[in-house]
């Protein structure tokens, strides 16, 4: 063995390692990832576009909303919704596995690797992954015509920037989970739920009573898809909204990843 | 030359208000077998973990390889191989992809893990189940997948916590045997057990623990020397008349243990006790003579047996 080898310096970026590892086991279910993230679109699109589309062209034009057609009018949240569950799933499942259910991250954390590395390795897979059905998804949505308007490209940056933000929370949120059948009852019934329907996804939020916006406010999909319609068919907000959108985002990304990196450095040390 | 890989001075963890180390001290040397004999809860995995640099200590001084645990964990596992007690293979991957991404994470390069996978499958006897996924392995593969993948990073210190626990007895002798090629081969094995037959075959020197603490140290054989008798005498007179019987029997021999099964009779020569039973007219249901071992020793210092 060469003397070079046996230095065994502590490798940078370690979490490039865990991303190339992660990303051979989630290849191992390509066929499910890639089932949901081009099935989701063409269902949601089938049923919710076309259908609520037709309803709301026939009634009120084919501009009635926001000055567009019902398609253009939901393909950013469409897309940030996609990212959002995208990078949840590609959180969650691993931080559970790698924790509880295989204790994988035990393993990983005997060799230089560190809570922090291994957090962020399970966070740019999630990323991989979200970028990759973000941009599946933008394409139904091209073959749907629901990116017509100039800069609807640009909805795809902003979904990420939401995956991104959600997939940091929640990573910190499974970090600390020890009762998962609560775990996946509290986030399934309680958050992305009501989130999906208070987040002025498939209507403008202002339409509803000012008590029940308030679920809009708090939730990143709502700012994400304000973000996506400003920035994809110049949809009316202030400059001070921008500016609170993104804030709101960023904060998320974080906050969740710091509260995730110190959470999982503890939770291995125990 | 011998050198020291590892020095534990006055080391303890606290668990709340529990001690689960009180204050031990050990020094391992390079290419000894080490090993850390107690029943369970003894303290033995906590002191392996703060060794591998993966728990922190509440006090005393650690020093691996020259470097402190608490502070430079990440140097100090880069020269570590470890198999947990637990198995923690991704087993959604297969036998040579687990190799594989485990020799990543210390950042060693393709070309160098390729070059290692053909020996460590051999090493392990998986050649057959190389592209096969880990959970349809056997217990047994599993575990010696879990060494030979500590050893893809060419470790300086291996460190083994419970290696044969819930192997049948072949899984645990084809283990021992790839255990003891790497002791010839003068690695420096650092492990905790429970079996006192494992610590006999793999441990150049020992400590025993207990609740915390450290009882004994030296090697096996000096320890049985020092703690107890050459041989042993087991008899039963049924699980009601042993206690009744124990009188008796401790005028025959140097020293006797009441077990609520049995009763064990500390000598020189067992054979002759047995003779000298019987001529004093006593009918133990079943006799046993054997060798003393380290689960005497344990029982000497204790009172208690390793495995209850």
């Amino acid at each position: 063995m060469s003397a070079v080898e046996k230095k065994r310096p502590v490798p940078r970026f370690g979490a490039l390692y865990v991303l190339e590892a992660r990303m051979k086991s989630m290849l191992k279910f390509l066929w499910v990832i890639s089932a949901i993230a081009i099935l989701n679109p063409v269902l949601y699109l089938v049923s919710i576009g076309l259908g609520v589309g037709t309803l709301i062209t026939n009634n009120i034009g084919p501009n009635g909303i926001d000055g567009v057609s019902y398609l253009v009018f939901i393909a950013p949240a469409l897309l940030a919704t996609s990212a959002i569950q995208g990078a949840m799933d590609e959180v969650i499942f691993p931080t559970l596995d790698g924790f509880k259910w295989a204790r994988i991250f035990y393993g990983i954390n005997s060799t230089p690797q560190t809570g922090s590395t291994i957090a962020a390795g399970v966070f740019l897979t999630a990323m991989v992954r979200t970028t990759l059905s973000v941009l599946a998804y933008s394409g139904i949505l091209y073959l749907f015509g629901a990116m017509d308007s100039p800069h609807s490209y640009l909805a795809i940056p902003i979904a990420i920037f939401a995956g991104a933000s959600f997939g940091a929370v929640m990573l910190a949120f499974a970090s600390h989970v020890n009762n998962e059948d609560m775990f996946f009852t509290i986030v399934g019934r309680f958050l992305i739920g009501p989130m999906f329907l208070f987040s002025g996804t498939f209507y403008p939020l202002n339409t509803l009573p000012i008590g029940l916006q308030f679920f809009g406010w708090i939730s990143p999909l709502w700012h994400a898809t304000e973000l996506g319609r400003f920035a994809t068919y110049g949809h009316h907000i202030s400059t001070t909204m921008v500016i609170v959108h993104v804030i709101f985002l960023l904060t998320m990304l974080v906050l969740g990843l710091i509260i995730a990196f110190r959470q999982y450095t503890k939770r291995l040390a125990k | 030359m011998s050198e020291n890989l590892i020095e534990v001075r006055g080391l303890t963890k606290k668990y709340g208000d529990f001690l689960a180390v009180d204050g031990i001290d050990f020094i391992v040397q390079k290419s000894e077998s080490f090993g850390l004999l107690g029943p369970n809860g003894a303290g033995k995995s906590t002191t392996m973990r703060i060794i591998a640099a993966t728990s922190q200590r509440t006090s005393g001084e650690v020093s691996v390889l020259g470097k402190d645990p608490e502070i430079q964990g990440p140097q100090i596992r880069a020269h570590l191989g470890v198999v947990p007690q637990q198995d923690n293979l991704d087993t959604q991957l297969t036998v040579t992809e687990n190799l594989y991404i485990y020799g990543r994470y210390f950042g060693l390069s393709k070309k160098f893990i390729n070059s290692k996978i053909s020996d460590l499958l051999e090493f392990a006897q998986l050649e057959e189940k190389r592209d096969t996924k880990v959970e349809a392995l056997s217990g047994g593969m599993k575990r010696r997948l879990t060494i030979a993948r500590s050893l893809v990073s060419e470790p300086d210190i291996l460190i083994l916590d419970e290696p044969t626990t819930g192997l049948d007895p072949q899984a645990r002798h084809i283990l021992w045997d790839r255990l003891f090629r790497l002791k010839e081969d003068g690695i420096t094995l650092l492990l905790t057990t429970h079996y006192m037959d494992e610590a006999e075959q793999l441990c150049d020197r020992l400590i025993v623990m207990d609740k915390g603490r450290i009882m004994a140290e030296g090697n096996p054989a000096a320890l049985i020397k020092k703690y107890s008798t050459k041989e042993v005498l087991e008899v039963r007179f049924g699980s009601n008349r042993n206690a009744v019987m124990a009188p008796a029997m401790r005028e025959l021999c140097e020293r006797i243990e009441v077990l609520p099964d049995r009763i064990l009779l500390y000598t020189e020569n067992a054979e002759t006790v047995l003779e000298n039973i019987v001529a004093a007219g006593h009918h133990p249901n079943t006799s046993l003579v054997r060798r003393t071992s380290l689960e005497d020793v344990f029982l000497r210092l204790t009172g208690r047996s390793l495995i209850e």
